[in-house]
Order: C-alpha cells, then sequence, then structure tokens
C-alpha cells in the first residue's frame, strides 16, 4: 500500500472512532451520572460489553458486581496506573491528556460499588506525570464533595516493580508491602485492600466506563466485534515509520490489516501485548484477529522487520522477566532463570537444538503453576517465539 | 534537616501505620537518593515494626536504593524497541561523556548511570530519564547534551 493511502486509511479510523481523546466538559457528565442510579450505570456498562483493558479482559460489569455484593463497612476503587508492560504507553498518554475522564470513571465505579476511597497507584518511573495529575485530583476531589459527594481520590506512587501492575501484588504494595502477589481466591472483589471488596481497574477501563454512562452504551457497543466489543487504544512501536504511536482503533482487526496500515510492508513478526504477549510470524498475520478470539493485547503492539534477529528479542524479553520475577514461587523464579539460560545454551552449541523441546515443556508447566500472571505468561512470548523462529534461535 | 528530623517529619505526614511505609521511604530517597542501615532502623522505630520488614520492602523496589548514588541518576530504558533504534551507541556517548561504565556511579557522587525496565516512550526510543524528568528520540548528541544540563 503506498503512504498516501495508508495516510487516508489511517484518518478514516482516527474518524470513525474518537472516544477516549475527544475533548468535552466533564462538569455536565458528573451532573448526568450523579443523578443516575447505581443500577442503572451497572446496566449501561453491562449492555456495552466492556472487558478490561489491561489484557486480561475481565467483564467490567461483573467485577462491579461483585464488589457491590460483598457486604463490608469499606470498600476501594483502585486506578491501576503501573504501566510496566514493555511496548505499552497508552496510560501515560491517557493521564496526561484526559486525567479528566479517568476520575469520573472512578467515581462511577465507587457509586455503583458503594466505596468512598479511590487510588491512583502511579508508577515510579511516571512521577513527571505528578504535579498536574495531582491538581486535577485535588480540583475533582472539590467538585465533587460541592455536589455532596463522600468519594476522594488519593495518587500513590509506585518505585519500580513491573509485577506491581498484578492487582493483588498492587494492594500488597499500597499496603506498604513486597509487591508478592496473593493466592487467588479470594479475588480483590472480596478481600482486597486492607482486606476489604476492591475494584482494580486499568486507566483506559475507566475513561470507557465513564464514555459509556455519559454518552450510553450503544457508541461503544456498535464497534468491535461480539467477542471484543468497542474500541482500544494501542501503542504502536518497533518498525514503524510512523512518528505517533498512539492510536484508538476498533477491535477485531486482523494483524495483516494492522501491519498494511502502520508499517512500510516488510515486517516478519508482531508482538501483540507486550513481553508477556504473543508473538505472531508473517504466515499468520492474515488469519489473526486482534481481540479476545485470537491474540489479546493490553494495547503494545511491536514490529519486528526482517532484519531483526529474534533471538536477540527473546533474550531481551527473558532477561526482563527474570528481573523482574518476584521469586516468591519457584516455577516463575526458577523457570525464568532455565528459559534464559537454556536459550543462551542452544545457541553456543553446548546444548543441541532439541534441547528447545525440554524447554518448551518447562514453559507451558510455568503456564500453569506459576502463582501470577507475571509466571504464566513468561511463557507466552517463549512459546510462540521458539514454534515459529526456531532456527533463529538455533543459529 | 538531618536524617532523624527527616524520617520523623515524614512520618508525622504521612502516618506511622504500615500501609504508608512505602512513601515514607520514597521521601527518603528523593531527599538523600538511597535507603541508609540506620535510615532503615530508625523508620521501623518509628512505625514500630521490626528492621527486617523495612530492609525486605526497600530491596524489593528497583527505585528504593539501598546502595549510595549519585546526586542524579540516570536511567536508560534497556528494553529491545529502544535497543532496535540506536541505545548502544547512545549508552556508548554518555559512558564517554562521564567516565564511567553503565551500572556505576562517577567518583564525585554527581551522576549514576543505570539501566531500567521499559519507561513508555517506545515509540520516541531510545529514551532515559534523568531524575524524574524524560528524555526522548535521543542520538548520542542529543544525550550527552540533556547529561550536560545537569553539569
Amino acid at each position: 500500500m503506498d503512504s498516501s493511502t495508508r495516510e487516508r486509511r489511517i484518518a478514516e479510523h482516527k474518524k470513525r472512532v474518537n472516544l477516549i481523546f475527544k475533548k468535552c466538559v466533564w462538569d455536565d457528565f458528573l451532573d448526568r451520572a450523579l443523578e443516575m442510579s447505581p443500577e442503572d450505570m451497572l446496566e449501561k456498562v453491562k449492555e456495552s460489553g466492556l472487558r478490561g483493558r489491561g489484557g486480561a479482559g475481565f467483564p467490567t460489569w461483573l467485577k462491579w458486581k461483585f464488589a457491590r455484593e460483598a457486604e463490608a463497612d469499606e470498600k476501594y476503587v483502585i486506578c491501576n496506573a503501573d504501566e510496566g508492560e514493555p511496548g505499552t504507553f497508552k496510560d501515560r498518554a491517557i493521564l496526561q491528556e484526559q486525567a479528566g475522564k479517568v476520575l469520573p470513571g472512578m467515581l462511577v465505579c465507587a457509586k455503583v460499588i458503594g466505596a468512598e476511597k479511590g487510588f491512583i497507584y502511579l508508577r515510579g518511573e511516571y512521577a513527571y506525570l505528578l504535579p498536574a495529575l495531582s491538581q486535577e485530583v485535588e480540583n475533582f476531589n472539590e467538585k465533587i464533595r460541592e455536589k455532596g459527594e463522600r468519594f476522594s481520590i488519593e495518587i500513590k506512587l509506585g518505585s519500580g516493580a513491573y509485577v506491581c501492575g498484578e492487582e493483588t501484588a498492587l494492594i500488597e504494595s499500597l499496603e506498604g508491602n513486597r509487591g508478592e502477589p496473593r493466592n487467588k481466591p479470594p479475588f480483590p472483589v472480596s478481600e482486597g485492600y486492607l482486606g476489604k471488596p476492591t475494584v482494580v481497574h486499568n486507566v483506559e477501563t475507566l475513561v470507557y466506563a465513564s464514555i459509556i454512562i455519559s454518552e450510553g452504551p450503544e457508541c461503544f457497543k456498535s464497534l468491535g466485534t461480539s467477542d471484543s466489543a468497542g474500541a482500544k487504544v494501542f501503542c504502536i512501536s518497533g518498525d514503524t515509520d510512523l512518528d505517533e504511536g498512539i492510536y484508538e482503533l476498533e477491535m477485531g482487526m486482523t494483524i495483516k490489516e494492522f501491519v498494511e496500515l502502520f508499517s512500510d510492508g516488510d515486517i516478519k513478526a508482531v508482538q501483540v501485548g507486550g513481553a508477556s504477549g504473543h508473538c505472531v510470524p508473517r504466515k499468520k498475520f492474515a488469519d489473526t484477529i486482534i481481540g479476545f478470539e485470537g491474540v489479546p493485547t493490553g494495547g503494545s503492539m511491536v514490529l519486528f522487520n526482517s532484519s531483526r534477529s529474534m533471538y536477540n528479542v527473546l533474550h531481551n524479553y527473558l532477561e526482563f522477566f527474570e528481573e523482574e520475577s518476584c521469586g516468591q514461587c519457584t516455577p516463575c523464579r526458577i523457570g525464568c532463570q532455565q528459559l534464559l539460560k537454556g536459550i543462551e545454551a542452544v545457541k553456543s552449541g553446548e546444548k543441541p537444538s532439541e534441547y528447545l523441546d525440554d524447554l518448551v515443556k518447562l514453559a507451558g508447566m510455568m503456564k500453569i503453576s506459576a502463582k501470577c500472571g507475571l509466571g504464566q505468561s513468561a511463557a507466552n512470548p517463549f512459546i510462540s517465539i521458539v514454534e515459529h523462529f526456531r532456527e533463529e534461535i538455533m543459529y | 534537616m538531618s536524617p532523624e528530623d527527616l524520617i520523623s517529619r515524614s512520618a508525622e505526614k504521612h502516618g506511622r501505620e504500615r500501609k504508608n511505609l512505602i512513601p515514607i521511604l520514597q521521601d527518603i530517597v528523593r531527599e538523600n537518593s538511597y535507603l541508609s542501615e540506620e535510615a532503615m532502623v530508625s523508620v521501623a522505630r518509628e512505625l514500630d515494626i521490626s528492621p527486617a520488614e523495612v530492609y525486605g520492602v526497600a530491596t524489593f523496589y528497583s527505585f528504593l536504593d539501598t546502595k549510595p548514588l549519585g546526586k542524579n541518576i540516570i536511567r536508560i530504558c534497556k528494553t529491545i524497541i529502544c535497543y532496535m533504534h540506536g541505545q548502544d551507541e547512545v549508552i556508548r556517548a554518555i559512558e564517554d561523556r562521564l567516565k564511567i561504565k553503565l551500572g556505576e556511579t562517577t567518583p564525585d557522587g554527581e551522576f549514576s548511570f543505570l539501566p531500567t525496565n521499559c519507561i513508555g516512550h517506545c515509540h520516541k526510543g531510545p529514551a532515559m530519564l534523568i531524575n524524574d524528568r524524560v528524555y526522548s528520540s535521543l542520538t548520542p548528541e542529543t544525550a550527552v547534551r540533556a547529561v550536560e544540563e545537569y553539569i
């Protein structure tokens, strides 16, 4: 596709979907939302088909329903802004440009579940967002207090630990502990922060929730597919020739369409969903859908052209997981180390190529036995890259 | 402010409950760049918890350093995407300018140069943080100029 056709098509996409970054006045929205009953809000979010935008895709309304039904004297809403997945930078952009839409999302969630306190857990690497964000939060707290609401929001800063993006590790961190994930169940919706029912949402999920409540479920539901309703903010990096990296797109595109739009065409693999996601090789571009029916993603799309070594890519990801593993459970602590040592040994010829098959089995074991999403998903890039680019790992 | 004063003032501000441990440690790091053993023991005393608990938390988080670091901390992203856009040359240029290797601190204590994981500027790599400020789309020249702002 020539570049002017690409430009035109990208412009069409932008025209069709413009929810997150659209400018609007939030005062009117707050008044409208505060008149609505919690049941109505829950119903609207249910009807929209919104699922968590952090990558796991749990239905948003169900989280709200569970937390709403949980009996407790205190409940909490947490905005997970611990965006650490390599290749992901959408939450930073949303917080910079549209914090005004994140906070009402927290308020509506709080109204539905019955919480009076919300936290934004902002990763330490984004500390430079604090001055503007704190001001925004202060204004918001003041505004809703004037409207007679008891809810208030506080920002907590992370300190450089990827695993704290996992919701129970995040809660541990908020409680002043090492960010070690908890066993689930109990899930945070029944026992979360300080043992109280807690809903943890990705930044983007909260923005969509507030848009759905303010503009009605139709604006969201009319986009996407039946499994993956709505739109999603994507972060595009790697071998793309475009300067811009953030696009809100309808769900359900194939990787082929995606690559045609966002690269000059010479792409041999796309890592979908960051380091913990899946690597899709060129031969599968046409029949792989970006969404819950194909490859799910928290938004990260990294493009690799034919000059890139997939050994280097996998090696970099494994070093990352080995370092960020909290070390609590054996499958992840030892598994990540062994996968890394293993591909180095195969590359140097110290181990035969069949050793990769043993490592794939080990990765499969991590997927079923690691305690949290980090250890389980560290296996994803390993299994997909070794399957599709085995010769690059060997030679 | 003496370290003792800093700690008790911070504990006063955040509250002496366990859940406020990390904000207190962050205050100390912001002021002194790292957590000394003495500081960790004082925090434990303030919050009435074991120093081992404080040490356990401090060593879990990569931004809560327990070894002395330079006055300015440069953290360069080591993720593959920044690497694909020339992070190696940027690292070499900063190493040459500061006469230290990645992972080291200058003898005058002015700079530490550390690798870090993704800082969320992948479409504008290579990227780095100097203290809390982000620098992206780096070339060896712009990276050195950024470092020189702090000299």
